[in-house]
């Protein structure tokens, strides 16, 4: 309440901060992740003499093992901004890599999940894994929107069932022998152009579209968005039904890459993926984030990751620096909003 | 109460009356600025003891923020604060309450999965020798306390089961609990019914009589004359005035608070009445209100009368499809249709203003286009699901003019708008959409004089232009001044409709407690 008098009479004669507001949001994290790079690269030059950003190579490594995590942040981050969570992401990506690995195996080989179904077109695998991500999130967005249970319950459940279906489909077996055609979705660079054109689509969506004004509203107050006249309930499962299937599509890029289905994989992604969309400033009271900051959380977490590898720092060092960062992220960004709102 | 507090809390205390002190409380030139705006610009008052001293001001004005400083929630930048004639300097709202001055927060601060008497004694709850909190003597002394107040809650009820008005109560019951000298009160009666509102002044009226000093910040004339004593008045961070009430008139006030003259303010225009617009019949909301029937014409504006509980809400958010009928029918021009959400309601050509802003009508933390476009988007300025930005824009820019909202620009978050300026962005949200049929939901709730007549006026025009008003209102002027018929409520039943011609505040209000 505090806060809110102070704002009030603020709001008369905000002229100074109008100008400074233009600037966009993301531009204090771009300079966290830009002084990130600069901080690893003299780092680099005095502890392993050479240089961190001038190596195409490691950026390169850096960007592929984020773009997949960066496919699931972009649709987590909208569950956020409609004041929601999946948690369900990183176990869906498990089971959308095996369904879709089965469809993908190459003619005729001997041992395949189903052997009158080898040599497809790659059309196929991308089909099934897109299908089985969104069929998972219209469980999770139905039970939200109509069980009114918290995100966070439904999602955990869809979390550990997702990751049974996942074990449960081969018994762990990893699906190998997989198509040319199917795996250059996962060469080179596209893993990450493939990243790059879903943020841009869903940057435009959440923007200039009726779909990312109602998201925003619903995260922002889903009283008021319902007396408003929006179907809150068909939204919500609109809205994970499009972010299981940017993880269904993860788990094909992922499976993919790695020329094999794995159960296990995407385990502990939806964590990096959240923590993402939180560093990218989406903020988890819901109706505030963008999907520009997200695109550069993810490239943060990538320069953490890669930047500590590069200075030697053991796995377990990582982890604990990075969730450092996490917090400290959080941190600033309140403090930030609280200042806003003051000044 | 075995206070916990600094030294020269309890010294102050103690004190009682320091000779020569008249005052309770004295603030001199006081300011308080806020970075781009000053809030207080050298502002003096003061409080005598058993006094009522109501404070008036147009929203922004600085009455708020001069009560938080009484409050110990801002520190002033300089100014000198005195209580029971001695100089203090507060820190917190806990140092303010240890010196005996308590808030009470127009927005309840109360915790709403907790029982009564937990709420009121937190923080000071009787223990027993191993730590342990003495549920029994808590009920006890929150009975006491009700008792004293002549307050009928039980205290063992949770706050969330609670009326608005009871929780009010509770939040009166518990800065008095505090034994303070100081009570502030910020709107009190906002949420609460006639009946209630003259319970409160009971109460402080008991208050005065102990000899403690209330500070009553207040938009309604009809209470301050009813239980002031003094007024301050503020416009723009300065102080204009301050007078016994009884020698003021009302227009003499408005006058100080405005800086200009306001000779009518209910602008009510008379509009030519057409055909039926809307057609209730035996409209039922189970649990709710039962058989309400009538018919609302175009221009007509029809008030809906009753005390807080008495199912008006209800009735209006079953017309708008919120919670759907269980039974009757609703026809919109001569057509029967089934509301079963806002949707429907909308796609048939209604809007409705909401009661409470804050719950159900603003995105606080969307700007104000969003805020504005957001109903309009259902039906228009959507191509392949692209919003037609420019366009939208340029009608927000009309609306934000026309309706002379006060914001910095298009993009600022509606939270940093004063609750007059957020209201004409609701106002704004719904006029975009070209409804034929209004529902307005307390449509000047908690805004200043000025942002009311501006309100009245427009709901007026709307009126002349053919729109069929329905709106609900607990202030019996607001009411009167309004409405063509006043149909008026009772427990959930429709206890009668009366002609603009035969209503008067005690005709409905019999209709409203019979």
């Amino acid at each position: 309440m505090a806060i809110q008098h102070a704002s009030n009479a603020a709001a008369q004669s905000e002229a100074p901060s109008a100008a400074r507001r233009r600037l966009p949001p993301e531009i204090n994290i771009l300079g966290v992740m830009i002084g990130m790079m600069l901080l690893f690269e003299v780092l680099g030059w005095i502890f392993v003499g050479q240089s961190f950003i001038a190596n195409p190579l490691r950026l390169k490594i850096m960007i592929l093992q984020e773009a997949v995590i960066g496919i699931i942040a972009i649709g987590v981050t909208q569950t956020i901004i409609m004041g929601g969570i999946d948690l369900s992401s990183g176990s869906l990506v498990g089971m959308t890599a095996m369904v879709a690995a089965s469809f993908a195996q190459t003619a005729g080989f001997s041992h395949a999940i189903y052997p009158g179904l080898t040599g497809l077109n790659p059309f196929f695998p991308v089909a099934a894994g897109l299908i089985c991500g969104l069929f998972a999130g219209l469980i999770n967005g139905s039970l939200i929107a109509y069980t009114k249970i918290p995100p966070f319950i439904a999602t955990l459940g869809m979390m550990v069932s997702a990751r049974g279906v996942a074990d449960w489909y081969t018994d762990g077996e990893p699906i190998g022998n997989l198509e040319d055609s199917f795996a250059v979705i996962g060469s080179g660079w596209w893993p990450v152009v493939i990243f790059l054109v879903v943020a841009a689509i869903f940057h435009i969506a959440l923007r200039y579209t009726r779909y990312g004004k109602f998201t925003y509203a619903i995260g922002a107050n889903p009283l008021a968005a319902r007396v408003s006249g929006i179907n809150v309930e068909r939204h919500i499962v609109l809205v994970y039904m499009l972010a299981a299937g940017l993880s269904g599509l993860a788990g094909i890029v992922q499976t993919a890459r790695a020329i094999s289905g794995q159960a296990g994989v995407g385990v502990g992604f939806e964590l990096d993926a959240i923590a993402a969309a939180v560093i990218g400033g989406t903020s988890l009271a819901g109706g505030v984030g963008r999907m520009t900051g997200t695109v550069i959380g993810t490239v943060i977490l990538g320069v953490l990751t890669s930047g500590f590898t590069f200075l030697n720092v053991g796995a377990h060092y990582q982890e604990i620096m990075k969730g450092a960062v996490i917090i400290a992220a959080v941190i600033t960004d309140q403090y930030r909003q609280r200042k806003r709102r003051k000044a | 109460m075995g206070t916990i507090g600094p030294s020269t809390a309890q010294v102050v205390r103690q004190s009682g009356a320091v000779p020569g002190a008249e005052f309770l409380l004295e603030v001199e030139n006081v300011r308080k600025a806020f970075p781009g705006v000053l809030a207080l610009d050298n502002v003096s008052f003061r409080l005598k003891r058993g006094h009522v001293h109501a404070l008036m001001g147009e929203n922004g004005a600085g009455k708020s923020t001069l009560m938080k400083i009484v409050a110990g929630i801002y520190e002033p930048d300089s100014g000198s604060f005195r209580l029971k004639g001695q100089e203090i300097h507060l820190t917190s709202p806990l140092d303010a309450l240890q010196y005996g001055i308590a808030m009470i927060h127009q927005e309840l601060n109360l915790m709403n999965f907790m029982t009564v008497a937990e709420n009121i004694w937190i923080r000071r709850e009787p223990l027993n020798g191993f730590g342990l909190v003495r549920h029994k003597e808590m009920r006890r002394r929150t009975s006491e306390l009700f008792d004293r107040l002549d307050i009928s809650i039980d205290p063992e009820a949770e706050v969330r089961d609670l009326s608005v008005a009871n929780r009010q109560m509770v939040e009166i019951a518990k800065a008095v609990s505090y034994d303070s000298d100081v009570l502030i009160m910020d709107e009190p009666t906002s949420a609460l019914t006639e009946r209630e509102v003259t319970h409160l002044f009971q109460i402080i009226r008991t208050l005065k009589a102990e000899g403690k000093g209330i500070i009553y910040i207040t938009h309604k004339m009809n209470e301050l004359f009813e239980i002031a004593d003094e007024v301050s008045v503020f416009r723009d961070g300065k102080f204009v005035g301050e007078h016994p009430a009884a020698d003021v008139t009302r227009d003499e006030i408005i006058k100080m608070m405005v800086g200009r003259e306001i000779t009518q303010m209910f602008p009510k225009l008379t509009a030519p009445i057409g055909e039926v617009a809307l057609s209730v019949r035996n409209l039922t909301l189970e649990g709710r209100f039962r058989d309400i029937s009538f018919d609302l014409r175009k221009g007509e504006i029809l008030g809906l009368a009753g005390l807080v509980g008495s199912g008006r809400s209800n009735v209006a958010e079953t017309l708008f499809g919120v919670t759907p009928a269980t039974s009757g029918t609703i026809a919109i021009e001569g057509k029967e249709i089934a509301i079963r959400n806002p949707g429907v309601a909308m796609d048939a050509g209604m809007a409705f203003l909401t009661e409470d802003r804050k719950e159900s009508g603003c995105f606080l933390l969307l700007s104000v286009v969003d805020n504005m476009q957001i109903a309009l988007l259902r039906h228009s300025h959507v191509r392949a699901g692209f919003v037609a930005e420019k366009a939208v824009e340029a009608l927000c820019r009309e609306q934000t003019a026309s309706l002379r909202v006060r914001t910095p620009d298009l993009d600022e978050p509606v939270l940093n708008l004063s609750g007059g300026n957020q209201q004409k962005v609701l106002v704004a949200r719904w006029l975009m959409t070209h409804p034929r049929i209004l529902i307005l939901d307390e449509p000047t709730r908690g805004i200043d004089v000025g942002a009311k007549a501006e309100i009245h006026r427009l709901i007026s025009e709307l009126a002349v232009k053919g729109v069929a008003v329905l709106m609900i209102s607990s202030e019996m002027p607001e009411v009167l001044g309004m409405s063509d018929r006043v149909l008026v409520m009772h427990e959930g039943r429709m206890t009668g409709i009366v002609d603009r011609k035969d209503a008067t505040q005690v005709k409905i209000m019999e209709l409203a407690s019979q």
